[in-house]
């Protein structure tokens, strides 16, 4: 990887339109730019065609010899499958509302990310391929032929979206780039066109049950180790369980959160609030993983990798799911589970064994949000917290792009947090909530090849989190997304240095004061707390 | 620039051909042949589009959301911008129909180098004027109803009568003539001077601009300027709509260029981005209410046979270092 410019450097975006047409104007692979491609073993672990040894930076990418006709059948069949598609290839009307709003195109000036000219990459081939217009008008009406370049500019602008879907709160016809990534990297995937940290967690995810293939063994390991670190810190022995049939909860979060800072405070977060409610909770090492890389390759995979959570919670015979902080894994439950592997009959409607809360919101998917679950609990006053534990904080919010703009969850998290810091102040408003910008590391590009890129378009977030952190002390910026865990820390370390990075429920677990406890001198992270004196009763 | 100056040619000549054309006494085929194949066009056109859409199937409930989701009791609900409900989710559609509401929510990026920090400021210019664009277009083509009806309907002379209310010049200026043309001028302007709206500007983004400007142009010059015999452009139309076409003569050359560019619109639009006055009922990330973890939304092609790796080899793979490290398991080994 080459050195890094500096931010102010980095910040200096050219965002004049070159000269040429963007027909005209070649993608250009260099390190920084790219994700590596799949490795011809992973492909065929996954069924996938074309399994060969090539790089993006090669000028013959070894497609198969009828890869034309199989773009086009797929294109095809998919226009057949997806209403979303075709309306989204025949409506724009290229106002450009959209085209600013991109982080990876606010971060590069590289007017092929603006999400109207990402989608026109596909919509040119579209029209070329499946329009009465452009045989008669060719390159006039926006139409080109399907030519090796393309399928190249494909991999580099559909491998330089984070499926944040910002964009598509902005289009009047509600056009979402999402959709529209999602399907051209089920085509190029049907080539053999792909990148290796989308498929080699998708493989791991299918044989282990997590995106790292940890075994199960070692899952137990990494877990009884932070069991440890809890006994050390709270001086407590949580007990959890794995696979115990009977249970009355299966929970599901991002393997992420086992192995890496800082999400293995968010995990010590969780394994606290269940200790403390004495919650009839089980964790499984089948179902390991939260986050659904299925969903960066095809429907198909991210149907079966979702299955694996309903085929769990089924064979243990658990009441209902609950799932943590994660935010594909959210995107995925809210919009496509219930249809792909319901109807879960088999489970009930979620009810907390604590408050007698019914989740109707829940009724059907019988799935849950760890977040949801706390919000409730506090708000019926179930938990003693103690903010001043998490003193010297003064938190900000991210709104992880999946539970934003592909679920709505903005009070709930927030409610929680406002719970357990004594500071707390939001990022400017055009760039949270629904409006928020992504961390950049989405949809598979989390990758260390993609360094510069990720930082590039971690731009706005970058500088909306320094913005607060000059103004307001801001020391702590806190999430629902095992991907925010991993890229935040990075995006902080360069846009904002000194802003550390959490889970929600690290900052529970510090709060938390557990009946007759011995006084906690540190925090989750064995840091020294500020100022211990006698902890106030609150809700 | 090259989409620009085909699509300004290609209105002008449209322009030359029917004043060209009517003036040669080729009038049958302008004011009664081209109108109906327009015609015919646009509704099969646009029906087979529609069709085409509808009948696709919308494997996946994919609401983008723009607020709070339904959620807790005591969590307050963004009913309209992320609704749970279908009556909640047609207020949305209606606000999104109606009153731009996307476009409302525009910002602009003000990338500020020198001060190291990047601003997004509110810009509804492009709602503005969208917004005016659409409804004078709508008012003007209601307003034309009175050509084509006996008795012209109460509402019809209504909206006409808002319409001129300021009573500027003989005939009555109608507000909405301005604005149309002001919006689609700024519209126009817009793509012109911002390089990243040329820069993805194609002929067919012009072409219905240039073409819509030049109705409006045209149909400004017959009835300001050149002062048609309206009495007999009215004889015209309801020939048509009645299947007797009737061709009364002295018709100025203006109105067959007014009224042939508008039948080029006709059959033009169902093949080109002007069909987003369809599609965008059918968005499924507007359309679609945000209750998927309640309901259950059924893929007409849900594959069945895609199951996961199951438990059972999950354990076979694993069983030993399973037994070994106290998992439990369902088969010892």
């Amino acid at each position: 990887m080459s050195k890094m410019a500096p931010p102010e450097e980095l910040m200096n975006v050219n965002y004049a339109t070159p000269a040429e047409a963007w027909m005209d104007v070649k993608p250009e692979f260099k390190l920084g730019n790219y994700s590596y491609p799949g490795k011809p073993d992973v492909l065929k672990y996954l069924g996938l065609p074309n399994p060969r040894d090539w790089s993006p930076t090669d000028e013959d990418w070894k497609l198969p010899p009828d890869w034309r006709d199989i773009i086009r059948d797929g294109f095809r069949e998919l226009l057949g499958k997806y209403r979303s598609l075709k309306v989204f290839m025949d409506v724009c009307v290229r106002c450009g509302a959209c085209a600013d709003k991109c982080h990876f195109y606010i971060g590069s000036g590289d007017p092929k990310n603006m999400p109207v000219l990402r989608a026109e990459l596909l919509r040119s081939i579209y029209r070329g391929e499946f329009t009465v217009a452009a045989k008669i008008l060719g390159k006039l009406s926006g139409s080109r032929k399907l030519e090796e370049d393309v399928v190249k500019e494909w991999f580099m602008y559909f491998y330089q979206c984070t499926q944040c879907r910002r964009c598509s709160l902005y289009c009047p016809y509600g056009i979402d780039t999402a959709e529209i990534t999602f399907l051209a990297r089920d085509l190029m995937n049907r080539i053999g066109v792909n990148i290796n940290w989308i498929l080699e967690p998708a493989a791991n995810c299918n044989r282990t049950g997590n995106h790292l293939g940890i075994q199960p063994h070692a899952f137990k390991d990494m877990m009884e180790f932070l069991v440890d670190d809890i006994e050390t810190i709270t001086g407590r022995r949580v007990e959890p369980s794995f696979q115990r049939k009977g249970a009355e909860i299966l929970f599901i979060t991002p393997s992420g959160d086992i192995f890496a800072e800082p999400g293995i405070y968010t995990f010590m977060g969780y394994l606290l609030l269940f200790d403390y409610l004495d919650l009839d909770v089980t964790w499984s090492t089948y179902a390991s993983e939260g986050g659904n890389f299925g969903s960066f390759m095809n429907d198909k995979w991210m149907k079966k990798l979702n299955a694996k959570m309903y085929h769990e919670a089924k064979r243990l015979g658990v009441k209902y799911i609950i799932g943590g902080e994660c935010g594909h894994m959210w995107r995925v439950l809210n919009q496509y589970m219930d249809t792909m592997n319901g109807p879960a009959d088999f489970l009930e409607v979620p009810k907390s064994p604590i408050t007698g809360t019914v989740f109707d919101n829940a009724k059907s998917t019988k799935m849950i949000h760890l977040v949801e679950f706390t919000a409730d609990l506090i708000k019926n006053g179930k938990l003693n917290l103690d903010k001043s534990r998490n003193a010297g904080i003064t938190a900000t919010w991210h709104d992880s792009c999946n539970t934003s703009r592909g679920m709505g969850f903005f009070e709930e998290p927030r409610y929680v947090l406002e719970n357990v810091v004594e500071k707390f102040v939001d990022m400017p408003a055009q760039t949270i909530r629904e409006q928020t910008y992504c961390c950049g590391g989405g949809a598979g590009l989390n990758n260390g090849e993609f360094t510069e890129m990720r930082l590039r378009g971690g731009l706005p977030r970058g500088n909306a989190l320094r913005y607060v952190q000059e103004k307001f002390d801001v020391n702590t910026m806190s999430c629902i997304c095992a991907i925010d865990r991993a890229t935040l820390p990075g995006l902080a370390d360069y846009w904002a240095p000194g802003v550390k990075v959490t889970g929600l429920h690290e900052l529970v677990g510090n709060a938390l004061v557990f009946e007759g406890e011995e006084p906690r001198t540190m925090n989750l992270r064995q840091e020294d707390l500020p100022g211990i004196e006698g902890s106030e009763e609150e809700e | 620039m090259a989409g620009l100056m085909t699509a300004l040619l290609a209105v002008v000549a449209l322009a030359a051909v029917a004043a060209l054309g009517a003036g040669a006494g080729m009038s049958g085929v302008f004011g009664i042949a081209v109108p109906y194949v327009a015609v015919a066009i646009f509704v099969a056109g646009f029906i087979k589009k529609v069709v085409g859409w509808a009948s696709t199937p919308q494997p996946f409930s994919i609401a983008t959301t723009g607020g709070q989701q339904y959620s807790l009791p005591w969590v307050k609900q963004a009913k309209f911008d992320n609704p749970s409900t279908p009556g909640q989710t047609f207020v949305r559609m209606a606000l999104e129909v109606l009153c731009f509401r996307s476009l409302f929510r525009n910002t602009k990026l003000d990338n500020r180098v020198a001060e190291g920090r990047v601003a997004y400021g509110s810009d509804k210019s492009l709602w503005l004027f969208a917004l005016m664009f659409h409804y004078c277009f709508l008012i003007v083509f209601i307003r034309h109803f009175r050509f084509f009806l006996e008795p012209v309907p109460f509402v019809i002379t209504g909206v006409e009568f808002v319409d001129s209310i300021l009573q500027i010049g003989v005939p009555t200026l109608y507000l909405t003539d301005v604005f149309l043309v002001v919006g689609v001028t700024f519209l126009l302007a817009r793509r012109l001077w911002d390089p990243k709206l040329s820069y993805i500007s194609l002929a067919n983004d012009y072409f219905p601009l240039f073409l819509i400007l030049a109705i409006a142009l045209s149909g400004i010059y017959m009835r300001y300027v050149a002062k048609v015999d309206v009495i007999a452009i009215k004889q015209l139309a309801i020939g048509l709509v009645s299947f007797k076409p009737y061709i009364p003569p002295n018709i100025d050359w203006s109105f067959y260029m007014h009224f042939f560019l508008v039948c080029v619109l006709w059959a033009y639009f169902p093949f080109s981005k002007l069909m987003h006055l369809g599609g965008v009922f059918l968005s499924p990330t507007r359309n679609l209410p945000n209750n998927t973890r309640m309901e259950r939304y059924i893929n007409p092609w849900n594959d069945p046979s895609i199951k996961p790796h199951t438990y059972e080899e999950y354990e076979d793979d694993f069983r030993e270092k399973m037994i070994e490290a106290g998992l439990p398991v369902d088969k010892e080994a």
